[in-house]
């Protein structure tokens, strides 16, 4: 194997390649040539770099110089000035926004600092392409370990030591899933790995499987050897091509070095892999829609008992388990039940992966201990609120979650603390939101998500949730009455109470959480027709001061809808019949003349 | 059986394992209320989606709601089914399912039978608080059924008909949340898929989304049309039915009432398809002993068993499904058919009029009966041998709209020549029956002796699959029974791959043969109804004066008059017809 002086880390990950990564990557190698390097600098395309803010992301190894915001056009200079000359590009390093220091070790900028990346630990630093960089980072090691030193029974008493619990919004212990798999007695039995993401804004699974798609394999197969599998199932969206083409080479390679198959580590375990496309229906990650999608019929839940465990793919047992739940796995095996569980809360150990969106200047994917606060989720790592607007909310569990406010900025994040401030882990979606946003409009927008992504097989929730909608459109269109504020209330009740799985059981959350954080801004909406963050339009109406309107008529020239009129050097007025609030005149005015009210 | 232990409305509670709470409940005479779920006893019809939510129970410790139709029984369970959160509850989720649902009751084909109107009374709405929009979907107006899915609730029942007690498998929930609907592949028209028309899924709709096309009024402006003669027929299975509409006891039979109801509403001849019933016996009873017997002299190359053909729904079945197997049914056309062809040659000729100047109405327990009739071979120039084809619910209909009493109608008999019947067709109406009535003629035919016995019990019931070996003065005949097509499917399965040692096989689409028929009156999931329903139609038979087709005197006289012999050259004419292969093959 040839021994590289520099490597060269370029991401690779969805993100950054559509920001021209690949080109980055062929300018780097052009570059590199031209230099006659090729023995020396290698490039190598890793998975996601989680600063996805900063993207495309390129790292310098062995310095750990951290370039961000990298285009194909720096490639030669970075080949040229870094590894040439030994300089470093200073204009393409980070510069922290508070103390406008430049940084170029990423462990010292504010977004790593406070994370640990363990479901992440060879996401931007191995090729997921090449198995021989996972078993360089004692990939594998964990199945050879399992499968030569230990029974299946002691694998699975680790893992419930480890005190992991289900990383795809459930929370259930991992251990006592497995366990529970395994006593069931089968002729056949199916693990499965459910990387149906379907959170809005969420990408911590497809990260983990662009990036480091033998972790998942090698836990899938640890699985199989405790429950009594020999086959695993990965329930994998179509729309991550990316995610899937990666998953395919590792499967072959995998086979290819003995690590699938038959007789694995030559023991007596037998295990293979076969790939299962979905559709992109978020109900499909609700375990018995996608057991029911796999097998080819309508992706619908149906009422647990019996649980995927007992009855599940083609009536055998089965465990599923989400992407992030099996990238932990591996290296519990390795570093022990006691290393893991020291890490978080009492009752939520390890990390978690957060997929950090919306009104954060620092918009990425991280991971931290549990027990962290959201606190130092948003400001510490997020890097506060953009623009330098007041932090409002965020919304943690993705639709199925809660709003949560200021109040609740100092509570450690873990499974129990944020149901019991009326939100959820969920698969680690968190959206920050500022001033600028409607709280009923929020709601509003995840409910046409769930009204979109019903299965429609049960009545709360196929009509439940198309009412709730329809009323929170009512409100931010102004029309909205105190009553309808109580028929929201019950029918949120009723939904969550009645509905058949997890999704209809969460839908109303979003509405709940507001209303309950945000009362007065509803308020607002049904009393007052006023909207206090200006986001629902028809609740806004722009007017001119005619103090501060000097005629200057730029406004009546840029308005798109002739709305505004008034003579040259005369006061204007926006006539409200006519304005379609498009904020066209607001934005041309140097006068500061228009406002809305 | 292990039981377990559990408080229902604070009162102790033992069932066995595995029952629900939905039963649980009902032992101690408590009703929740349900809508999508439904059994059926002795098929294995069972609709329990969990997915309407009415049937919601409160469970202490449980974080929601229990869906009672769903959810099993456990040791030390503590529910309630009427808190006040579990009212609002199902209350709410009625109002939800109202709430987008057509507010047409009062002109509703299902008005009156409607388990979502009966089940809105019941909890007392009177308000839709939850306003917004209406689903509409795409209407769907074959021959014999109409689908509103307007008014669909997604309980799911036709698909678990259609698929899973049929096997006919055309029905599918398509599309997501609020869009989601019961459909066909494609949103086709059921006509141009593989339905069966069986109707089957119309019986369990507990709502007005699925109901018969209704020819009753081209059937008023036929009576009414003085140029037009119209003669009217009836099926077995409607006379142990047809009183259920008028508030009877389930097995009432009201024969005689029937006759004297269809006289007053104007028929110019009020005939029987028991008679065709009869008929059918002679042709077909003689299409399985010729082929029997070439086979029993050695003819290798003869098709066994021979597989009755009378019920429509079951001939598109093997037509769209078994396609390489048409050779093996009966060439014999179904009574209704056959009583439609007799009449527009045999009694029109009688009559001395045009046969396009006689129309045939037919009262059927069925709804593929409807389509039967526009099958173009069954028509002469354009004029079908029978017009219309209409379903024990609407002549109930006809009766009310004409203001008749029916309770109180005096017993009329049934015109000649065409309205005389035997025992034997009478059965028709029942699982079983076609065959028992077969082996009456073919067994004296076949050994040219009186039978010892006329009541072959061991062809009888409601069993799903059922044989019987019949001595035939010593040749054993092997007979094979099916009700319900899943049910035939599984026995052509076994013709097919040749496991089965049959020389005849009867098959009824139904559940319970005719009796069961998606014409009749709603059963309401109560399975007893066909049971009694079933014991009218032999009750019948019993105190019929000739319990043999081939003893019929008017069915002798046609044959001498008219036909010539059983399988002869005008039978083959008028009373014999052809299949066709109409599977669906997709095309890549």
């Amino acid at each position: 194997m040839a021994k590289f002086k520099n490597h060269i880390l370029v991401c690779a990950g969805t993100g950054c390649r559509a920001s021209q990564s690949e080109l980055i990557v062929e300018n780097l190698n052009r570059a590199i040539e031209d230099n006659n390097l090729g023995d020396e600098v290698q490039v190598v395309r890793t998975g996601c770099f989680g600063f996805c803010e900063k993207g495309p992301v390129v790292k310098m190894m062995p310095d750990n110089t951290f370039y961000v915001q990298v285009t194909p056009a720096d490639a030669s200079e970075l080949v040229t000035e870094h590894i040439v000359k030994g300089r470093k590009v200073n204009r393409l390093l980070y510069v922290d926004p508070d103390s406008h220091k430049v940084i170029s070790d990423s462990k010292e900028m504010g977004f790593y600092k406070k994370q640990i990346r363990i479901a992440l630990r060879n996401c931007g630093f191995i090729n997921p392409e090449n198995v021989d960089e996972y078993i360089a980072r004692d990939g594998y090691a964990a199945l050879g370990k399992a499968l030569t030193e230990m029974t299946p029974e002691q694998v699975i008493k680790e893992i419930i030591d480890s005190g992991l619990r289900g990383r795809g919004g459930g929370g259930f212990p991992t251990g006592l899933k497995w366990d529970i798999t395994r006593k069931v007695k089968a002729d056949q039995k199916y693990v499965v790995c459910n990387a149906d993401e379907g959170d809005p804004g969420a990408f911590m699974d497809r990260s983990i499987l662009e990036g480091d798609p033998h972790s998942v394999i090698e836990a899938m197969a640890i699985n199989g050897y405790c429950t009594g599998a020999s086959k695993g199932l990965v329930y994998i969206r179509a729309e991550y091509p990316l995610a899937i083409e990666r998953l395919k080479i590792a499967i072959k390679q995998a086979r290819e070095y003995g690590l699938l198959g038959e007789n694995i580590f030559g023991s007596d375990f037998c295990f293979d892999i076969e790939l299962r496309y979905g559709a992109g229906a978020f109900v499909c990650g609700e375990e018995t829609s996608l057991i029911h999608s796999m097998e080819g019929l309508r992706g619908e839940p149906n009422v647990k008992p019996p649980f995927p465990s007992e009855s599940g793919y083609k009536g055998k047992p089965t465990n599923v388990n989400n992407v992030e739940t099996y990238a932990n796995i591996p290296v519990i095996l390795l570093n022990g039940s006691k290393w893991f569980s020291a890490i978080g809360t009492e009752k939520s150990k390890g990390t978690k992966v957060f997929a950090l969106a919306g009104k954060v200047n620092n918009v990425g994917l991280i991971e931290v201990p549990m027990g962290t606060t959201l606190r130092e989720v948003i400001f510490d790592i997020g890097g506060g609120i953009k623009d330098g607007k007041k932090f409002k909310a965020v919304q943690t569990g993705g639709p199925s979650g809660g709003c949560l406010t200021e109040k609740h900025l100092d509570i450690p994040i873990d499974y129990d603390s944020l149901l019991a401030c009326g939100s959820m882990m969920g698969s680690g979606g968190m959206i920050v939101m500022d001033e600028d946003d409607c709280m009923v409009a929020m709601a509003k927008f995840y409910l046409e998500f769930t009204v979109e992504e019903s299965c429609g097989k049960c009545t709360p929730c196929r009509i439940g949730n198309k009412r709730l909608h329809e009323i929170l459109e009512k409100i931010t269109q102004g029309k909205g009455t105190k009553e309808d504020l109580t028929l929201l209330r019950n029918l949120s009740y009723v939904i969550k109470d009645t509905s058949l799985c997890g999704l209809g059981q969460t839908s109303p959350n979003p509405v709940l959480s507001t209303m309950e954080n945000f009362a007065d801004e509803y308020e607002a909406h049904v009393v007052d027709g006023k909207c206090p963050a200006g986001q629902c339009k028809a609740l806004m109406q722009y007017v001119i001061d005619p103090e501060a309107c000097v005629g200057c008529t730029l406004c009546s020239r840029v308005c798109p809808v002739d709305a505004i009129s008034g003579e040259k050097k005369m006061a204007h007025i926006i006539n409200p019949a006519i304005c379609i609030k498009c904020g066209a005149c607001m934005e041309k005015c140097k006068f500061n003349a228009i406002s809305i009210q | 059986m292990e039981v377990v232990k559990l408080t229902i409305d604070n009162k102790p509670v033992v069932v066995n394992k595995g029952t629900t709470l939905l039963d649980a409940a009902k032992s101690i005479g408590v009703n929740i209320p349900s809508l999508c779920y439904m059994k059926l006893e002795d098929t294995n019809f069972e609709n329990k989606p969990g997915g309407c939510r009415v049937c919601v129970v409160e469970v202490e410790g449980r974080r929601n709601l229990a869906p009672a139709c769903k959810t099993e029984c456990s040791e030390g369970m503590v529910v309630n089914t009427h808190t006040m959160r579990v009212i609002n509850a199902r209350r709410t989720v009625m109002e939800l399912i109202l709430s987008d649902h057509p507010f047409d009751c009062l002109i509703c084909a299902k008005s009156g039978n409607c388990e979502l109107q009966s089940l809105a009374q019941k909890l007392g709405i009177r308000e839709i608080p939850y306003k917004g929009e209406q689903s509409h979907y795409k209407g769907d107006e074959s021959p014999a059924i109409i689908r509103d899915m307007d008014k669909c609730i997604m309980c799911r029942r036709c698909e678990t008909a259609c698929n899973e007690v049929q096997t006919v498998g055309v029905l599918s929930a398509i599309n997501r949340g609020f869009n989601s609907v019961v459909a066909t592949a494609f949103e086709m028209d059921l006509d141009h898929s593989s339905c069966t028309f069986c109707g089957q899924c119309v019986a369990v709709c507990p709502t007005g989304a699925l109901t018969e096309r209704d020819h009753t009024w081209k059937v008023v402006d036929a009576i009414v049309d003085p140029k037009k003669t119209v003669v009217v027929q009836t099926a077995p299975a409607v006379r142990a039915a047809l009183g259920e509409e008028f508030g009877m006891e389930p097995g009432t039979l009201v024969t005689g009432k029937m006759a004297a109801a269809l006289r007053k509403l104007g028929f110019d001849f009020v005939f029987d398809t028991d008679f065709a019933a009869d008929l059918t016996i002679m042709e077909e009873g003689t299409e399985l002993l010729d082929r029997l017997n070439k086979y029993l002299s050695g003819d290798k190359s003869v098709k066994l068993p021979i597989l009755t053909s009378c019920c429509p729904a079951w001939v598109n079945f093997f037509e769209h499904q078994f396609p390489e197997m048409k050779e093996i049914p009966s060439s014999a056309k179904s009574p209704q058919q056959m009583f439609g062809a007799i009449a527009k040659s045999f009694f029109a000729d009688k009559l001395n009029i045009k046969r396009e100047d006689m129309v045939v109405v037919s009262v059927m327990p069925c709804l593929a009966k409807k389509f039967e009739s526009t099958r173009p071979e069954f028509s002469v120039n354009g004029d079908p041998d029978v017009n219309y084809s209409i379903s024990t619910r609407e002549l109930a209909a006809m009766i009310r709209n004409a203001n008749i009493d029916f309770a109180s109608l005096p017993d009329e008999d049934f015109d000649q020549p065409l309205g005389e019947s035997t025992g034997a067709g009478v059965i028709f109406g029942a699982t079983g029956g076609v065959i028992e009535a077969a082996v009456r003629t073919a067994y004296e035919i076949q050994t040219k002796k009186p039978l010892p016995k006329l009541d072959f019990t061991e062809l009888r019931g409601m069993e799903g699959i059922r044989s019987a070996t019949i001595d035939f003065d010593g040749l054993p005949i092997n007979i094979g029974i099916a009700h319900g097509l899943g049910n035939a499917r599984k026995l052509l399965e076994d013709v097919k791959s040749g496991k089965s040692n049959f020389h005849a096989i009867e098959i009824m689409a139904c559940p319970g043969g005719c009796i069961g028929g998606g014409g009749q009156p709603y059963h309401h999931g109560n399975m007893d109804i066909l049971k009694k329903r079933a014991a009218a139609i032999y009750r019948e038979d019993a105190e019929k004066p000739i319990r043999k087709s081939h003893e019929n005197p008017y069915i002798v006289k046609l044959y001498e008059e008219f036909l010539g012999k059983p399988c002869g050259h005008l039978s083959h004419e008028l009373l014999h017809t052809h299949y066709f292969d109409k599977q669906k093959k997709i095309e890549i």
